[in-house]
């Protein structure tokens, strides 16, 4: 196909040029009902908010322009067909969920899910049979799941609907992908794959495998990461074996009836942008980690971790165009760099986290801000480098599942102080964001661990979000329940 | 024919001189870089469209970089420049024989090529033995040094574009470690007049107070750049400015200069009410 084509866009311009009058909504009308949104967007952004009409087409029933959009996007990922979503990868993650699973189902997964996708068994009722990653001790990072673990969760539950593989992880970490697609489809599992960091993957060269690749099912890719597309917008891919009208269908189950347009043309610039040039850009991209990494790993004390880590089993492989750091050899928890970096030097990085930072690198990176980076990383160890004792590093904590994610979110619950729930049963989700794997999700056993855990975490300086109360001193446990 | 350069100095404030010949005109791996020939101002060179320096007024902001600390400390050996590729600094560095190393780190080689070429008065002190010219980001070279040198200048353009970088927390903290412990650091502190760069000299001297024990800034007067009133800063470990002036032992070098003497050091500290509260703010 035409990759240079981009009909959604080319459509809103032809739309423009014609001055339509707007008898529809919306009602600020291109912006002239509201000059101060005009004033913060500018009148070629409001211009283009307008609603589903024929020349547009509409996203909740694709016949024209945005059916060719989703047929060029299908091409240029190598996918049977791409749906363009509008509610995040969220609901791309979902979406694959529900397709598969009804009330009852088992799907097999690894525990360290990003919230959306424990959210979507609350929503349909299906069991989860948790695989657990393995950790890097030393790091404090989960990895990925090794195959002989995914082997045997299969064993155990033959009658499982559906994998779900985390691919790579927030912090670059791919798993055996081929192989986990083999056995699942062996054994008449689907294979779904959250694919939010690795939109990268489809474009770039010598990258890790992509899950349209390893013949997954499904697959979730955030465009608005790597993709250089507009925020809460995203692509949920799918393999010549699934039902493409019946995935439409359970996309509208939950999506919005009015899509927005500037998302639907960000997708479509985008996808045509990564078709024709990104290559080059993630080339660049590469060029900047790899950069950034020998120059943080010169400094001492931090490691700037990357493909020496790949054992071809937990770190099958390894996406080099991620930049995690371990800060904990300079006596500070990733959240206090993380912290320190954006109140004194005016940096924001995308998350830290007990024992790592997480810098996002992209093609809109100029080397001379990951100049300032690494600079500031060499201040901060000048400044504040100190003994290493009394750091926790990120312990994945083994959770025992009592009852399914749907039956404790709707049970009778009650609120109890934190320190009085040990031996309760969580009915709410407790997770770190970013990164938003949860920490206790819905029918897990409280533990003194898990609250020893939470509380180092919050007096670190995590964001911790979830439960009902905003100041995590009570959570929500199923009522009467005692373990 | 009317050929005039526009400089501005704000959105809506700009200055306009008029142009003899354009000498050079080229784009950079950095910067786009220009070099005219005007009439009142001599050559000038320009950097993305801003004027660098002049001719006719290059002397007073030169001057001002090097001759305050050198006054402070006369037995200053090791100097680094941060920027600097047209010589200006360098030229005036070189009237001290007691001076042993000048290190120059300017990113941009075409910069110091045009500069020798187009304006040899100041770039041919370059060529001096006593000067090694490194072709690197500044942020990047200062990153491993440790106790190297008495002096550091930060001979840097505006705080956005290609110099931003010098002017933040994490540079002047490792400016300090760059420095011995008797340590100064010179840098040019932009204008307190016009709003934006108001701000950008709150944010600067907030960061090298944060930095430096001994913080103290000083003025001169640049007609060519705006508003024309400009700012320099003094941070030391050791040192202040005023009271450990070597006021003797200067005068005694017999150092050639047509703006700075020592008489003039002592009133340059003193500034205008308006400027000291907006420093005091940040304090």
């Amino acid at each position: 196909m035409n990759q240079s084509k981009a009909p959604i866009y080319e459509a809103l311009e032809k739309f423009r040029k014609m001055r339509i009058v707007p008898f529809d909504v919306p009602g600020h009308k291109r912006g002239r009902g509201n000059p101060e949104l005009v004033e913060l967007l500018g009148e070629k952004c409001v211009g283009i908010d307008v609603n589903s009409m024929k020349p547009l087409d509409n996203l909740c029933h694709p016949v024209s322009v945005i059916k060719e959009a989703e047929e060029l996007a299908a091409d240029a990922f190598g996918a049977y067909y791409a749906f363009l979503m509008v509610g995040g990868t969220t609901s791309a993650v979902q979406t694959m969920i529900l397709s598969c699973c009804k009330q009852g189902d088992k799907i097999i997964l690894p525990r360290n899910v990003h919230r959306s996708a424990i959210n979507a068994l609350v929503l349909c009722g299906a069991i989860p049979v948790y695989v657990n990653p393995k950790i890097d001790h030393e790091l404090g990072i989960s990895l990925g799941m090794e195959i002989e673990d995914v082997k045997s969760a299969i064993e155990k539950n033959p009658d499982a609907k559906a994998i779900l593989v985390n691919n790579p992880t927030y912090y670059g970490i791919c798993s055996a992908l081929e192989d986990i697609v083999k056995i699942g489809h062996k054994h008449g599992m689907k294979v779904l794959v959250d694919e939010a960091h690795g939109t990268h993957f489809y474009f770039g060269k010598n990258m890790p495998i992509t899950a349209m690749k390893a013949k997954a099912d499904m697959a979730s890719v955030s465009m608005h990461k790597s993709g250089g597309s507009l925020t809460q917008s995203s692509f949920l891919l799918i393999g010549e074996n699934m039902n493409k009208g019946y995935v439409r269908q359970i996309i509208n189950l939950t999506q919005t009836t009015s899509a927005s347009y500037l998302l639907l043309s960000s997708l479509d610039i985008s996808r045509r942008n990564l078709a024709l040039r990104g290559q080059e850009a993630f080339d660049r991209v590469e060029y900047l980690a790899s950069y950034a990494r020998n120059e943080i790993n010169r400094i001492g004390g931090y490691y700037a971790f990357g493909p020496e880590l790949i054992n071809k089993n937990s770190i099958y492989d390894f996406d080099v165009t991620k930049l995690s750091i371990n800060t904990l050899d300079i006596g500070l928890a990733g959240i206090e760099v993380y912290d320190i970096l954006r109140d004194e030097y005016d940096i924001q990085i995308e998350f830290g986290d007990l024992g790592n930072i997480l810098a996002y690198i992209s093609v809109g990176d100029r080397k001379q801000d990951i100049e300032r980076l690494v600079t500031a990383l060499a201040d901060i160890k000048r400044r504040y480098s100190k003994d290493r004792t009394g750091l926790m590093s990120n312990e994945y904590i083994n959770p025992k599942v009592i009852m399914s994610p749907q039956d404790s979110f709707y049970a009778q619950k009650e609120s109890l102080p934190i320190q009085e729930t040990v031996g309760k049963v969580c009915s709410e989700f407790v997770m770190c964001y970013p990164p938003g794997i949860p920490i206790l999700a819905p029918g897990e056993l409280i533990t003194e661990e898990i609250i020893d855990y939470i509380t180092y975490a919050k007096d670190k300086g995590c964001s911790i979000t979830g439960p009902v109360d905003p100041y995590i001193n009570e959570l929500n446990v199923i009522k009467g329940r005692e373990e | 024919m009317d050929l005039w350069f526009n400089d501005e100095h704000t959105d809506t404030v700009k200055l306009s001189i008029k142009v003899e010949e354009q000498l050079f005109s080229q784009q950079s791996s950095e910067q786009h870089i220009d070099v005219l020939q005007t009439r009142e101002f001599g050559k000038i060179l320009v950097v993305d469209g801003d004027i660098m320096l002049t001719e006719k007024d290059e002397f007073i902001y030169h001057e001002l970089l090097v001759h305050v600390a050198m006054a402070v400390n006369p037995n200053i050996k090791e100097v680094l420049v941060i920027g600097g590729g047209d010589g200006g600094v360098v030229r005036e560095l070189m009237k001290y024989d007691s001076i042993d190393i000048i290190d120059v780190v300017e990113i941009d080689p075409l910069l110091v090529d045009v500069c020798k070429k187009y304006l040899p008065e100041m770039a041919s002190s370059l060529d001096h033995e006593k000067v090694h010219i490194y072709h690197e980001d500044g942020v990047r070279f200062i990153r491993s040094l440790d106790d190297e040198y008495d002096l550091i200048i930060i001979d840097s353009p505006n705080p956005y574009g290609a110099g931003e970088g010098l002017f933040t927390r994490e540079f002047y903290g490792l400016c300090h470690k760059a420095l011995h412990d008797d340590g100064i650091m010179i840098n040019q502190h932009e204008s307190p007049f016009y709003r934006d760069e108001a701000f950008m000299v709150q944010r600067m001297h907030q960061k090298i107070v944060q930095s430096f024990p001994i913080v103290k800034v000083y003025q001169g007067f640049i007609p060519s750049y705006p508003s024309g009133h400009w700012l320099f800063g003094f941070a030391s470990k050791a040192y202040h400015p005023l009271d450990d002036i070597k006021e003797e032992a200067w005068n005694a070098l017999d150092i050639p200069t047509r703006y700075y003497a020592t008489r003039l050091h002592k009133g340059i500290f003193a500034l205008p009410v308006y400027v000291e509260e907006l420093l005091k703010d940040v304090e």
